[in-house]
């Protein structure tokens, strides 16, 4: 996983709250076995909508997501981050996310930033009156900046620092293999197996 | 202080608690006793590891199945759809390779993930149990702890068998009736639904649930699994519901059960599994079990729900500004007026079927009501059972000969319409009363319209054509 510490890009205001994730990537498109190549999918059906901000120049060239609360409720899907990643979002605003696509996120490496819902609504507003305005997301300091204004954000502190070193989970886990030899030497006779 | 149900079981499966880096708090370490695996959101997963050179840590603790998008008629004959042909043969590839066992389309085990676990007797009190997918919420009426995961986490337990999580919050919802009892009518879809309605979207979001009074101690294990189903859908990671008898002569004899000794040190075990008397949830919320009538939902998510003799809710009475938004896009999106009483609200299509309500209780129920009656003319119906053995026993049952007989379609086992990633889908602007858990735009097919309802309600809405109760057929 690549390391973050900042990013700048054209910021793209997406006004709707409870954008779930069969709206940021329709199942259909579930039935690929690769990893990338998600591009095509994200947002499907609204892209068939002219007026949809992402066939909008600049926004098309967005690369910071700047939602309304409660983004990436519904199902677990991992396909919604990559669809975001792959379209070439590195970061993704909203007041509130859901828990399981925070989680996602972290893993593939796209910054969920958790910003107040006011602040969002200025963010908004900023990026609407002047389209293409660059916003710069900077880990390290937990701010959001375009133009005069600076916002700050919230980003659970392991996931933080999971990204500003680029850190990989399965790596991570691994280095306490003894931990976990030592647990299934402990585990009860009764547990289940699905071979027998 | 006394522990919850949650954190008894959270405790048992700590491999390692997390320490303070100086970078903030890391995760605990979670032992994983069952991982289930279907093709949509393993194949990454399984990529990942080969590209590692990792090997699937503890196939004997792994089951895969296919059910997301396998046709429900035709099934001898090969998957027509290219992409789901391809997940389908990557999955058996990757199973064969990795040691994994596999219930494939036609095996007598196949069915939904959320199906199989329980009626092979593998869903078990006290477990960990994780799958790709949201709805993994089911095995917690069992007193597992249950969670939907993301394909990274997928490939982290087939490499570790274990998962780096965060504590979270514990919320009992404690659903109460005089006796005890749902009023007639009324099904454990409907409570879930309303609770939905009551807490929202959100509002269990960062909390496992805990489903606790006379009316959940009541409820089969069937009706329990609808409830903890939907646990995702009120924004929470699981539900659960504590072990008891009812929960210990379900498990009894199945197949992975313990056996011998092994029941009995397994009961003795599981019978600690209950939220102590002193214990303090972070959050409660009460539900008053015989205020409730059948539920449906209106709009685009599960939230936006009502008693079924309700009217098509106002979004101009809405104060919240998000919510009111939200409420006219969905109105719109439905084609529906404000105003317009449920019952009024006519369908094109009724599926029952899915992890929520595809078990032979449900089933049973809905033939009941359909039972020398026939569907409405120019409505389709579609029952799809929720894995093999369900198929089997309703067809040892009669059932199929009911629904059929009625002019319902009668389909082998799988996910079917409750995603419409096989050939089961809406066709725009198409409208279905579904047993599903999911009404979100385009769920069930690109502009499709869905109504989420119990069994009971589904069956009544197939013979009078428009949204309806049982009662509204005699
Ligand atoms: S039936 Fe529906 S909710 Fe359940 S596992 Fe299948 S697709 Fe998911």
């Amino acid at each position: 996983m690549e390391k973050f510490s900042t990013h700048t890009g054209i910021g793209v205001p997406l006004r709707r709250s409870n954008v779930d994730t069969d709206q940021i990537i329709p199942a259909v498109y579930l039935k690929r076995v690769t990893r990338t190549g998600f591009e095509d999918g994200l947002f499907s059906a609204w892209r068939n909508d002219e007026s949809f901000i992402l066939n909008q120049e600049p926004f098309s060239r967005g690369s910071v997501l700047v939602a309304g609360p409660d983004f990436g409720t519904g199902s677990s899907r991992e396909h919604a981050v990559w669809a975001l990643m792959d379209y070439g979002f590195r970061v993704v605003i909203s007041a509130r996310f859901a828990d399981i696509f925070r989680g996602n996120s972290a893993k593939a490496g796209l910054v969920a930033a958790q910003v107040e819902q006011p602040d969002v609504e200025l963010l908004w507003k900023l990026l609407e009156n002047e389209p293409g305005t660059e916003v710069t997301v900077d880990l390290q300091e937990k701010t959001v900046q375009a133009k005069d204004l600076t916002v700050p954000f919230e980003i659970d502190d392991y996931i933080r620092w999971r990204l500003l070193e680029g850190l990989d989970d399965i790596g991570l886990t691994l280095r306490h293999e003894d931990a976990i030899d030592a647990f299934e030497r402990s585990r009860p006779a009764h547990k289940p197996v699905t071979t027998a | 202080m006394g522990r919850t149900l949650a954190e008894k079981v959270w405790d048992q499966h700590l491999v390692r608690k997390g320490a303070e880096n100086g970078a903030g708090q890391e995760p605990d370490l979670l032992y994983i006793d069952l991982h289930l695996v279907h093709e949509v959101t393993s194949p990454q997963a399984f990529d990942g590891l080969r590209l590692a050179g990792r090997p699937v840590r503890r196939p004997d603790l792994t089951l895969a199945t296919e059910d997301h998008n396998v046709p429900t008629l035709d099934v001898l004959a090969p998957i027509a759809d290219p992409v789901s042909r391809t997940q389908v043969e990557t999955l058996r590839r990757n199973c064969e390779e990795f040691g994994v066992r596999l219930y494939p389309m036609n095996h007598a085990e196949q069915g939904i993930v959320h199906v199989v676990g329980p009626q092979l007797g593998l869903t078990q009190p006290g477990t960990t149990v994780v799958c790709g997918d949201s709805h993994t919420s089911t095995h917690g009426a069992f007193g597992a702890m249950a969670f939907g995961i993301g394909t990274s986490e997928v490939e982290h337990v087939l490499a570790t068998q274990t998962l780096p999580l965060k504590p979270f919050k514990t919320m009992a919802i404690n659903v109460h009736s005089a006796d005890g009892r749902l009023r007639p009518g009324v099904t454990s879809k409907d409570v879930v639904l309303a609770i939905i309605a009551q807490i929202g979207t959100g509002g269990g979001q960062g909390y496992v649930l805990e489903y606790r009074g006379n009316v959940i101690d009541n409820l089969s294990m069937e009706a329990r699994m609808t409830i903890c189903n939907m646990s995702i859908e009120a924004g929470a990671r699981a539900g659960m519901i504590a072990p008891d008898e009812t929960t210990f002569a379900y498990l009894k004899g199945r197949d992975h059960a313990p056996k011998g000794a092994q029941w009995d040190e397994a009961v003795e075990a599981w019978r600690e599994l209950r939220t102590d008397a002193d214990a303090v949830f972070d959050a409660e919320v009460d539900i008053d079990a015989d205020a409730l009538t059948p539920f449906v939902t209106w709009g685009t998510n599960p939230g936006q729900g009502l008693p079924l003799g309700e009217t098509v809710p106002d979004p101009a009475a809405i104060v919240d500004e998000n919510e009111r938004v939200a409420a006219e896009k969905a109105l719109s999106y439905m084609g529906l007026e404000a105003g317009q009483p449920l019952r009024s609200i006519k369908v094109d299509t009724v599926f029952v079927g899915s992890c929520t309500n595809g078990r032979i209780e449900d089933l049973r129920a809905a033939a009941e009501i359909l039972d020398g009656k026939q569907i409405a003319d120019g409505v389709r119906m579609l029952v799809v059972p929720g894995s093999m053995r369900v198929r089997f026993q309703a067809e040892e049952e009669g059932l199929d000969k009911v629904f059929t007989a009625a002019g319902a379609e009668w389909r082998s086992a799988g996910c079917s319409m409750c995603l419409g990633m096989n050939p089961d889908q809406l066709a725009p602007g198409e409208r279905s009363a579904s047993t599903s858990n999911r009404n979100f735009e385009g769920r069930q097919g690109k502009g499709g319209r869905t109504h989420l309802v119990s069994p009971l309600v589904a069956a009544a809405t197939a013979v009078r054509g428009t949204l309806s109760s049982p009662e509204d057929l005699v």
